[in-house]
């Protein structure tokens, strides 16, 4: 029998060997013990009432399956959708909520832990809302940002949500002539809640119209308000030097690692384990220092602004406690496994939850409060250095690591292309249109049990450069390509296909730019905006040579993520069966019918062979649109159109894109 | 690989930095921090740091704020493994650069060393080039004589090499700055050691023996999107889009590359001006930050200006007469010594002229030159001196009489364009000169005539359909069609005379500075010709039947709507449509309410001197103060861009004796100062004009630098003098 790979990252397989030889459970014995439920898994179990659940099953199900209440079968898989992402808004806008609320905290001085970190930003998120800030106190401005900002999670009356003006015109029309601007983050989700009760919406074209509308508000909305306002607290990423995978634990430090989403407490960790008492302290308990670590999103907040290493994405939680060297994990929201309480039992490790939201059977709780902030932060970071004396040797005690360069935010993207003179996005429009880059790919979402962990996510980074197609990964897409090794300079000129490598050896950047969190998933449809501004592409979103995917897709996130790019015109691929699969009329409205309104799409694809191939055919098909050069391999001379006088005259009227207008 | 480049720049701009402030410090230490310093005619500070920052450099203390812009610009060198972008980074360092070269060169002027000499053959460079030549230069910029600008940096592998690409460059109009060294040798040293004409009269010009002098070059080339753009000082990225998308300017680097070239390469790049070099450097290729390569390399010289021409994206058409000698604009301004000639014609020491005469198709026969006089070939080969009478006539289904004259003053180009060949003068008053080099090539007689056939041909393709030449070099036959020709020259001034604004239903439009200045639109009126001189109504008129689509556009008038100050509806729609809605209307006639937008290339600035109740004159290369308390170069800095500035107008000098010169503000009685050596150029015109105007002795009541440089003596000057402006309405209602 072949044997079976559980984590395609070596280092992580190792730790799951070692695991099975300890006969500790973990996510891939539970993924082989627990198939999914059939029904469920392709959409056809509806349970949103009491006279259910009911299975939409058997032959011709599409046409003759019928719930209790007559539902059928397409209503089921599109109602189950919209729920999912309803849920996944609610988890990326809660957490934007919290941004938001803390930005005005700081700017109205009722906490003195954070403070306006990047005024440049500021300015810039002031400029997105016609907020004036030449000569006003930075505060002020701050105010009136985190205000308006505020508004978009409860406006009543009708309106859009702020940022949809960011998208480009044509975007936003389209957006607009089918309805599904967003009116405001938590009425999209409350409306497709109720929407979803028993009885109420059943055409599944109008119930799929909410959920991108509900999408929309996520990304555009939770996401983006998010990106912005942790940018203007912490610091606009620029491109960092860190390290990836679970050699970043040090034997003689104190190992705390920070999981989870949310990047508030983290930041204030990375300045509290550098405290002179703290580092005292730490001595007094016989280790050299405070290492700080991170992992999940956490972890790709402060890798972007700070450098701290990560021990990788969601699959790796359990097996970065079984390393035996984490002395404590504070888990705050999102993606984090119940089964971390259980398991730290068996080694030292202290699991300490710190969101009001978020509690655990089994692990402590220090709640955190962002007036308190450093004092909490201290006294996790106390009692991690308490538990390292009770460190033992039991664990794999794994040491390889892996160098990352991070940092890429839509400003250093538009920066890395020109400096601060010449920055825009211009050299990238032109290499795409050339054919020096075949087009972009947004690898992101989740790391999965169920398939080679991470394994999907490596092998479509290495064929996706090796056809020069440029990669913006963000979440766990980051975290898988980090811990394997890919997010290095090196990584192009060994791997990349010869249009990508010239462009990648031009600017000194790896061929996957790590963009951040999976919230940061909004910096990808600000990029596309900007390169629809900048012209001699699409004019929209829709038509780019562009494709998101996400190839272990499990979370309800990724689905609100999915959504909001398809809506914006980027056709995405996701990994795993089809969650609508058993609707064909669902598969095709989220198809066909949305590439025809929107020109984006949501397909399912478990196969990352077919994956890849779909990927590039929709970024070859999307060049032959904008009538681009045919990708060809190591073929990418720009035509040069030679400028006599009587052409220079007439610059300005025929405002050519490709000159700069 | 690029990372090298980036290091090499990163390091560049260190070494820099560092150097300029050790200068500076020592300056300043010196001189004070109060010391006021200007680089010579310039209206702009130290350009770069102006045009990019909007600071105003003035003394050695603002210097130190300047080189402050610089230091924050600088970055680390990326790593050897798992490096960090570089590219932008690279990019902010090249501007560091230019930012310190600024500020070193600047310290060089306070300390005297600039212009730089060379200390074995005493040439002396260039150095920083003024705004009077930039704005010189104006219209060669935009009418496709001058279309490019090439750096060429270091020295070629052999002096051969080097005289090669300098006259590759010559013969495609390219203006060539020459700046830099390798292995101790230069172009500029090269040329000289090969006899070749250095300056801006040959279009090649060293700047000065070290990279950093490159930086007069880019100072220069600034100073296109400040003057001619209007764009705005500190709106660095509007500046720097203009520089790529209308300063077709490349660099050439001959030899090996150090640090410094690097890094002004990079702050070359961040202008959209590319490098070609000679030696095997990394390339890049990927286009956006350049409109196409960055770096690239050509080890083949034969090829490497064809090869920086496309990199830059440049397309130059030249028209090449079948004669033995090189052609180009760039061999206009040589000159031919007594010693160096071979034989002459005219300049008052032969009789001559030349005559451009309209014939019907059937009267001539195309391409054909004769020459008139027994055993010409035997005069000619003895050299020394000739009669010559040059008679062109051309015929064409558009031909017009009156493009007669226009054609004729071509002749001056056609001949002069001609590398050994020089022409001065006009009509009967012309003076020619081959020189033994041009005679040792193989120049004869014929090649005068066929040069001239087939640029007529070329200049007014489709005007003329048959061009033939005769040229006369027998006495009897010059002073006989002599007689002719003054006959027809005194018809043409008379038809001249009558050639009025009312008389003409039709205006014309002069785009062709919309290259540089796009919002910019000049309207060319019988009675007013374009500010910078070059283009009177009947070039307009000729220039549109030539190419209808061209830069030059009929403006039918439409209605008068108000005589006196000189506005149209005809005008005005055209104006509309063809500024981009820039400018609204326009009053010919008058300084005071919407007048004239200007380019940049104007000959003249009007201004207006309110307690004087008049206007001042200052043309472009008077470099004293003016009344106004601006010098030329500061005024024109208010002037240009295309925007309508009332008080201030660009004009062209011959407008200044026209009837309708300030009409509606009371005309030429208006002017009170103007620079001597213009009243001495306006001299026979403006009198007659004056004494039409009923003030026969207005010239001397003018004031003039010698006079007054001040508004306070001015005054004096006008009311000893009984000056007919002070008893005039006041020019501001």
């Amino acid at each position: 029998m072949e044997k079976k790979v559980h984590s395609a990252n070596p280092s992580s397989e190792k730790i799951v060997l070692w695991s099975e030889e300890q006969k500790i459970e973990t996510c891939f014995d539970r993924a082989e013990k627990m198939k999914p439920c059939p029904i469920g898994e392709e959409g056809a179990c509806c349970k949103v009432c009491h006279m259910g659940p009911c299975r939409l099953v058997g032959k011709n199900a599409e046409e003759e399956a019928r719930g209790v209440c007559g539902a059928q079968l397409s209503t089921v898989a599109a109602r189950n959708f919209l729920r999912m992402i309803a849920a996944g808004t609610s988890a990326h806008s809660d957490h934007a909520r919290g941004m938001a609320y803390t930005l005005l905290a700081v700017a109205n001085g009722e906490t003195h832990e954070f403070k306006i970190t990047d005024v440049r930003k500021l300015y810039r998120v002031a400029g997105y809302l016609n907020i004036e800030f030449e000569g006003r106190p930075v505060n002020d401005v701050a105010r009136d940002i985190a205000t308006k900002l505020i508004e978009d999670f409860g406006r009543q009356m009708g309106g859009e949500i702020n940022y949809a003006t960011r998208a480009p015109k044509k975007t936003l029309e389209r957006w607009r002539k089918w309805g599904i601007v967003p009116r405001s983050i938590d009425r999209e989700v409350v409306e497709a809640m109720h929407r979803t009760n028993i009885g109420v919406d059943h055409d599944p074209d109008h119930l799929l119209l909410q959920g991108l509308r509900t999408a929309l508000a996520d990304g555009w909305g939770g996401c983006m308000i998010s990106t912005d306002i942790t940018d203007i607290l912490f610091g606009t990423p620029t491109p960092i030097k860190a390290e990836a995978s679970f050699g970043i634990f040090k034997e003689d430090e104190v190992n705390l690692v920070v999981h989870g989403h949310e990047p508030l407490m983290a930041e204030i960790m990375v300045d509290v384990i550098n405290e002179p008492e703290i580092v005292a302290y730490a001595k007094s308990k016989g280790a050299k220092g405070v290492n700080l670590g991170g992992m999940c999103c956490t972890a790709n907040e402060v890798l972007m602004r700070h450098g701290i290493p990560t021990a990788g994405g969601f699959t790796n939680q359990e097996l970065g406690i079984m390393t035996g060297l984490i002395d404590a994990l504070t888990v705050d929201v999102q993606c984090i496994m119940p089964a971390i309480a259980e398991l730290s039992k068996k080694f030292h490790t202290k699991i300490i939850t710190t969101s009001e939201k978020a509690k655990m059977q089994g692990a402590m709780h220090i709640q955190f409060d962002e007036h308190r902030a450093r004092e909490i932060a201290r006294e996790i970071v106390k009692l991690a250095i308490d538990n390292f004396p009770n460190r033992t040797t039991k664990g794999s005690h794994i040491t390889e690591k892996f160098p990352v360069i991070g940092g890429f935010s839509h400003e250093y993207i538009e920066y890395m292309q020109g400096g601060r003179w010449r920055g825009s996005f211009r050299p990238l429009n032109d290499a795409i249109m050339a054919g020096r880059i075949r087009g972009v790919v947004g690898l992101a979402g989740c790391d999965n049990p169920r398939v080679p962990s991470t394994g999907l996510h490596t092998f479509l980074a290495t064929e996706l450069i090796r056809n020069d197609v440029l990669i913006v990964s963000t979440g766990c897409g980051s975290a898988a390509c980090g811990t394997s090794g890919y997010l290095t300079p090196e990584m192009a000129l060994e791997n990349a296909g010869p249009g990508l490598r010239e462009v990648c050896e031009a600017i000194g950047i790896p061929p996957i730019l790590h963009l951040g969190a999976c919230v940061d998933n909004s910096r990808i449809l600000t990029i596309a905006s900007a390169m629809a501004a900048e012209g001699g592409l699409s004019d929209e979103i829709g038509g780019m040579p562009a494709v998101g995917i996400a190839p272990e897709w499990m979370s309800e996130k990724a689905i609100a993520i999915g959504c909001y790019f398809a809506a914006s015109g980027v056709p995405v691929i996701f990994g795993g069966n089809s969650p609508v699969g058993a609707s064909q009329e669902v598969t095709r409205i989220m198809t066909d019918v949305w590439f025809e309104r929107f020109k984006g799409a949501f397909h399912f694809e478990p196969d990352p062979e077919k994956m890849l191939d779909l990927a590039l055919k929709y970024i070859d098909t999307a060049r032959e649109a904008l009538k681009l050069k045919k990708y060809e391999p190591g073929k990418f001379a720009t035509e040069k159109v030679l400028m006599d006088m009587a052409a220079r005259r007439e610059l300005e009227k025929s405002a050519k894109p490709h000159l700069g207008f | 690989m690029s990372k090298l480049i980036a290091s090499a720049a990163i390091r560049g701009a260190q070494t820099l930095v560092a150097r300029a402030d050790e200068m500076l410090q020592k300056a300043i230490a010196e001189k004070g921090k109060d010391f006021v310093f200007e680089f010579p005619d310039t209206a702009f500070y130290l350009p770069m740091v102006y045009a990019m920052t909007g600071f105003q450099v003035k003394t050695l203390g603002d210097m130190n704020v300047a080189l402050g812009f610089a230091k924050e610009l600088l970055h680390d060198e990326p790593e050897e493994h798992i490096w960090r972008p570089y590219l932008g980074e690279a990019l902010d360092s090249g501007m560091a650069t230019l930012f310190a070269e600024e500020v070193l060169l600047a310290v060089r002027y306070v300390n005297g060393l600039e212009p730089c000499k060379d200390q074995e053959t005493g040439y002396v460079y260039n150095g920083f080039i003024t705004d009077t030549i930039q704005r010189n230069l104006g219209i060669q910029l935009v009418d496709g004589t001058m279309p490019g600008f090439a750096a060429i940096i270091g020295a070629a592998p052999t002096d051969e090499i080097a005289v090669t690409i300098c006259r590759e460059l010559q013969e495609k109009n390219i203006l060539t700055f020459l700046s830099g060294q390798s292995n101790g040798d230069s172009v500029t040293k090269q040329l000289l050691r090969k006899g070749v004409e250095l300056g801006w009269d040959t279009r090649i010009v060293p700047l000065g023996p070290d990279t950093e002098h490159t930086l007069y070059a880019l100072d220069w080339a600034i100073r296109a999107s400040l003057i001619f753009g209007g764009k705005k000082p500190g709106n660095f990225k509007e500046h720097l889009m203009y520089q790529k998308d209308r300063v077709f300017a490349f660099a050439i680097a001959l030899g090996p590359l150090d640090d410094i070239k690097w890094s002004t390469g990079a702050g070359a790049i961040n202008m959209g001006f590319p490098a070609l070099c000679d030696t095997d450097v990394p390339v890049i290729h990927p286009t956006g930050v350049c409109t196409y390569e960055e770096v690239d390399k050509e080890f083949d010289h034969a090829k490497i200006v064809q090869k920086a021409i496309e990199m830059r994206g440049l397309k130059i058409t030249v028209e090449k007469p079948p004669i033995p000698v090189a052609y180009g604009p760039a061999f206009e301004g040589e000159r031919i010594r007594k010693e160096d000639t071979f034989i002459e014609f005219g300049g008052q020491r032969t009789a001559a002229f030349e005559w451009v005469r309209m014939r019907e198709m059937e009267e001539i026969e195309d391409n054909k030159v004769i020459i008139v006089g027994d055993n010409w070939q035997e005069k000619y080969e003895k050299g020394g001196q000739l009669p010559l009478g040059i008679l062109i006539e051309c015929a064409g289904r558009k031909m017009q009489k009156d493009f007669e004259s226009v054609i004729e003053r071509k002749i001056h180009h056609n001949i002069n364009e001609a590398q050994g060949v020089w022409h001065m003068g006009q009509r009967d008053i012309n003076w020619i000169r081959i020189s033994n080099n041009a005679k040792k090539e193989g120049f004869t007689l014929e090649h005068l005539g066929i040069l001239q056939a087939t640029m007529t041909h070329h200049r007014f393709r489709s005007i003329v359909d048959k061009v033939q030449v005769t040229l006369f070099i027998d006495e009897k036959d010059v002073k006989e069609k002599l007689e002719e020709a003054r006959a027809a020259y005194r018809e043409r001034d008379q038809r001249l005379g009558t050639m009025t604004d009312e008389a003409v239903d039709i205006f014309y439009s002069c785009l062709l500075c919309q290259s540089f200045a796009p919002a910019h639109v000049c309207v060319i009126t019988p009675e007013r010709l374009g500010l910078c001189g070059a283009y009177n109504w009947l070039d307009g008129k000729a220039a549109y039947e030539i190419d209808p689509t061209g830069g030059n556009q009929p403006v039918p008038k439409g209605e008068l709507l108000d005589a006196k100050y000189g506005r149209y509806t005809g005008v005005d729609d055209y104006l509309k449509k063809a500024s981009g809605g820039a400018v609204e209307t326009l009053n010919l006639y008058t300084i005071m309410e919407n007048p004239m937008t200007s380019c940049g290339c104007f000959e003249c600035i009007l201004a207006i001197i309110p307690e004087a109740n008049g206007v001042m004159i200052v043309n472009r290369g008077f470099t004293g103060m003016t009344p106004m308390g601006m010098k030329f170069s500061t005024l024109a800095g208010t002037v240009g861009g295309g925007a309508q500035t009332p008080g201030f107008m660009g004009v062209g000098v011959n407008f200044i004796t026209s009837k309708k010169f300030l009409f509606g503000d009371g005309g030429i009685k208006r002017i009170v100062w103007m620079p001597k050596a213009l009243k001495e150029r306006v001299g026979d015109d403006f009198k007659q004009r004056a004494a039409e105007a009923g003030a026969p002795d207005l010239l001397d009541k003018i004031a003039d630098e010698t006079i007054c440089e001040d508004s306070e003596k001015l005054l004096e000057h006008l009311t000893a003098a009984g000056h007919p402006a002070l008893e005039m309405d006041p020019i501001i209602q």
